[in-house]
């Protein structure tokens, strides 16, 4: 079967966000960026159900079930390194949507619909979340755009002739669903952990086809919905203190804290 | 998730990097995979490892899988050669020496001198043979040149090989072998005919043969990569063991050192820049006085005087590496490149540790081991004096 999976270019996830002096966003001048850890998992778990797992005794993952996969990006030109990083890990071919602007979660899953229309996957596995804007959304709106069934949050992915499994985490624990095929799955952090791309492959991804394309190829508008009024910092923690007596702290709470 | 996890400061190893005009979209993504795995393969051992004394064999073989140990090795054996500029491998350099650990590398890099004079003038029957399972990380090879009598004056080396039918007789010493304990195999600089260069062959002598010693010897740093004395007492070499031809083994020995220096400078210089990480990290963290150690002039100063050296050093690294590309051999450029990074090495060693006080006296912390590493890169591989002599009667001095 053919997957989409589709990867975000990021703020590097150990570099620590600094907001703009003049409070329209973000500080990304000159910063590292990289791919969105979410998205890493994403484009794994496509490689494992292509590759399976020779080296682990009965692993759920089967070489062949997943026969191409396909990264696309949408963002400006340098999301294209983005793309090179899937394809060195290894994923199949790449396709870029070149926006030079934000592009908010509705028209990125209008986007999405589209490549889906286009390239007619069997599965679409998304990063449940990007760690710049954590907006959680895209997943759940391509899946309401296509009419597929969602499997959000995946710990686990087994595949199961027209069904996939998919095992979430939920606040009580872990929930399977069984999905019907064609599908959409997000992942979660412990879905697995992705590899490092070596030097072959990373060399061998350069040559592997980018398509580029346009939103208005697909005839979508992603003119902005929503306006950023302000972006500030979160405000400084307090120093904590120390109480005498429960009477005092019980006396904080209700009228210092005014949680009680 | 970060294993190098600490309070971050506006000059961390990438902010300190100059952009460099000579690297692109191959090493970015070379340097990114690479961090990678050494973040999740290395770094988390390497506490365990410098007690130890040595690198567990299975690391080997997953950076022979990853390509590390193949990278910028031709195809036909198993490396990956194509792209593999020399920014490459400076890019290589710079992320291993982020470990604050020489010894790893040294022990994973150790085929890097060991391989290359068998594939430069080798014959082909040898390079298949011995090529393929070094660079799959499944043996290791060392070079043994120096011996207990000297080491820079290589035309003087006294192991001598004899030849007898169909094998050479070795009888002889060598001192400071890095990797010599656990390598399978040395490029092993022996004489075979008169006094002089004109008398040196390079012959590769199995370690598991009858008649070799090995003696372990401790050291001041690299504790992860062992070294050893070799001991060769009527040792049997097979004749086909001969690396290129009879007595022509002293312009192989120097044709290896050129990459050797270029590739210590790079380390060097990356160690350089990981003591300003720490340095600065802990000057904007620590407060004394009232105020951040970075808020002392003093302390600035010192900050702002490793930086000077440490770009200095970046730039004349790169304009070298871009003239070897070039197909150029500045040998005195090469070997005054040397010096300059060791002499940074030592400046920032040395300032770094007066910044971090105490803290860099422990043992464990980046600073510590590099500050126990800045002799073997000042000696080893041509000391900071052979290297300045070299230039100067490379320049016609």
């Amino acid at each position: 079967m053919k997957v989409l999976v589709p990867v975000k270019r990021v703020l590097d996830y150990n570099l620590k966000v600094k907001v703009k002096a003049d409070q329209t966003g973000v500080d990304l001048t000159n910063l590292k960026m990289s791919m969105n850890p979410f998205c890493e998992i994403a484009v794994e778990e496509a490689i494992r159900h292509k590759e399976g797992q020779p080296n682990v005794a009965g692993s759920h993952y089967k070489a062949g079930t997943v026969t191409e996969i396909v990264a696309v990006s949408i963002g400006p030109d340098q999301a294209q390194e983005t793309i090179r990083t899937a394809l060195a890990m290894g994923a199949d071919r790449g396709i870029l949507v070149k926006v030079d602007h934000e592009v908010e979660p509705l028209a990125v899953a209008k986007i999405l619909k589209a490549v889906v229309d286009a390239e007619q996957p069997q599965v679409v596995i998304l990063g449940k979340q990007a760690i710049d804007d954590d907006s959680n959304q895209t997943g759940q709106m391509l899946a309401a755009l296509l009419g597929w069934p969602q499997g959000t949050f995946a710990s686990k992915v087994e595949f199961a002739g027209s069904k996939v499994n998919v095992t979430r985490e939920v606040d009580g624990g872990l929930q399977t669903v069984a999905l019907d095929l064609p599908a959409i799955i997000t992942t979660d952090l412990r879905l697995n952990e992705p590899r490092y791309a070596s030097l072959p492959n990373i060399m061998k991804a350069k040559k592997k086809p980018i398509d580029v394309k346009t939103p208005g190829d697909f005839g979508v508008n992603v003119a902005p919905r929503l306006k950023v009024v302000k972006v500030t910092e979160p405000p400084k923690r307090q120093g904590g203190v120390k109480v005498k007596t429960v009477q005092e702290l019980v006396d904080k709470l209700k009228n210092e804290a005014g949680v009680l | 998730m970060n294993a190098f996890a600490k309070p971050t400061g506006a000059l961390d190893f990438d902010a300190l990097r100059p952009p460099s005009p000579f690297m692109g979209e191959a090493h970015a993504s070379w340097r990114r995979e690479l961090r990678k795995f050494v973040e999740r393969e290395l770094a988390p051992h390497v506490n365990e490892w410098e007690k130890a004394g040595v690198l567990p064999r299975d690391v080997f073989r997953k950076a022979g899988e990853f390509g590390l140990i193949g990278a910028g090795f031709p195809e036909a054996y198993g490396g990956w050669s194509e792209g593999y500029d020399r920014f490459m491998g400076i890019v290589t350099s710079e992320e291993l020496a982020r470990l604050g650990a020489g010894g790893v590398s040294a022990a994973l890099m150790i085929h890097g001198i060991g391989l290359p004079p068998i594939l430069n003038i080798g014959s082909e029957e040898m390079k298949a043979r011995i090529a393929p399972p070094v660079l799959r990380g499944e043996m290791q090879i060392s070079l043994a040149i120096t011996e207990p009598s000297g080491g820079s004056d290589v035309a003087a080396l006294l192991t001598r090989a004899e030849r007898k039918g169909d094998r050479y007789v070795v009888n002889g010493s060598k001192m400071f072998i890095t990797g010599g304990m656990t390598s399978r195999y040395a490029t092993t600089a022996v004489r075979t005919g008169g006094p002089g260069a004109g008398g040196v062959s390079l012959l590769l002598i199995d370690l598991e043969s009858r008649g070799v010693t090995r003696t372990p010897l401790d050291k001041q740093g690299w504790w992860s990569s062992d070294t050893a004395a070799l001991y060769f007492d009527d040792v049997e070499v097979p004749a086909e063991n001969l690396i290129g031809a009879e007595n022509a083994g002293f312009i192989g020995i120097m044709m290896n050192f050129n990459g050797e220096r270029l590739g210590m400078a790079a380390g060097a210089t990356a160690s350089a820049r990981v003591c300003i990480e720490e340095a600065a990290a802990w000057a904007q963290q620590r407060r004394t006085f009232g105020k951040r150690l970075a808020d002392h002039q003093v302390i600035r100063h010192k900050i702002a005087a490793m930086v000077q050296r440490v770009n200095a050093s970046t730039a004349y690294l790169e304009h070298c590496a871009w003239r070897v590309s070039q197909g150029e051999t500045p040998v005195a450029d090469l070997s005054l490149l040397k010096v300059q990074a060791t002499e940074t090495l030592e400046f920032c060693a040395r300032e770094a540790s007066q910044i971090l006080g105490g803290a860099a006296y422990l043992q464990g912390s980046r600073v510590e081991r590099i500050y126990r590493e800045v002799r073997v890169n000042a000696i080893g591989g041509g000391s900071e004096e052979i290297m300045r002599d070299l230039a100067a009667r490379q320049l016609g001095l």
